[in-house]
């Protein structure tokens, strides 16, 4: 049994490295297998950049847990950057603005088993989640 | 934090050993360019075998890289992902199109000097192989 939370404040490229290695070092700890660690470790690459590129700034929020059954862990990432306008658009693979791939958001939701989002001027937050099963 | 670019002969030789952000990866693709251009090389390996994170925007500058290179007329091959890593490309629908890949670093420098016609790099004495050529030709 054990709780592990931690938040990372993006701000410059180093720090986007910083939060997927924070969260591979906390996906290990909980449990989880070498190829969920690099989904999760891959889809906070994604958000970070995103934060970044979009925003400027911001800060990423690593919270997992394990139950000695169960292990869980939750990422969200928070800006109070200019906003999606149009949600359903960046979801599509293949679109961006921001001379991204386009494969960044929709990319994510498939890596993650939950993926929300909500944005408004002021105010974007993705939430993703992965949830196993141990095995010991 | 630079990534060393080897050259041997006419090949070159790097390795990306740390996690790179995103400007040290894009000083890495200027770097590439700029040697290959400064070595004349014919062949470049890039080895990933120690990434073990490679999202969307990371698979596009390497995939970026290596069709770049390939433009200055340089053979690529880039080698030794990590089981993971491909899994997590290809779920993301992202892959390396296009990019000559390989299992690890031994099997590209086998690409580069087999398919990719870099034969006659390594070997010691030329004159023989045009010896044979020659052989070859005359029985035809």
């Amino acid at each position: 049994m054990s709780q592990i939370k931690e938040s990372i404040p993006i701000g410059q490229n180093g720090d986007v490295v910083k939060a997927r290695q924070v969260g591979r070092e906390i996906a290990r700890r909980l449990g989880f297998r070498v190829i969920d660690q690099t989904r999760l470790a891959t889809a906070i690459s994604e958000l970070t950049r995103n934060i970044l590129r979009y925003a400027g700034d911001g800060i990423c929020y690593i919270n997992g847990d394990e139950n000695g059954t169960f292990a869980n862990i939750e990422v969200v990432a928070e800006d109070h950057g200019p906003g999606i306008v149009d949600i359903s658009e960046v979801m599509q693979d293949g679109f961006s603005t921001g001379n991204g791939l386009g494969a960044g958001l929709p990319g994510t939701r498939r890596l993650m088993d939950q993926f929300d989002i909500t944005s408004k001027p002021g105010l974007t937050r993705v939430t993703v989640s992965m949830k196993r099963t141990l095995n010991r | 934090m630079r990534v060393p670019i080897l050259k041997i002969k006419n090949l070159l030789l790097t390795s990306i050993q740390i996690d790179l952000d995103d400007q040290e990866l894009a000083d890495f693709r200027a770097d590439m360019l700029d040697k290959v251009q400064n070595t004349e090389a014919k062949g470049a390996v890039i080895d990933i075998s120690a990434l073990d994170v490679v999202d969307s925007y990371m698979a596009r500058i390497i995939s970026e890289t290596a069709h770049m290179i390939g433009l200055l007329g340089c053979r690529v091959v880039v080698c030794g992902m990590q089981p993971s890593v491909a899994l997590t490309l290809v779920e993301m629908g992202r892959e390396l199109v296009g990019v000559e890949t390989a299992l690890n670093l031994e099997h590209g420098l086998e690409k580069l000097f087999g398919t990719m016609g870099l034969v006659s790099m390594f070997q010691p004495d030329s004159d023989d192989e045009t010896d044979d050529r020659t052989i070859q030709g005359s029985s035809r």
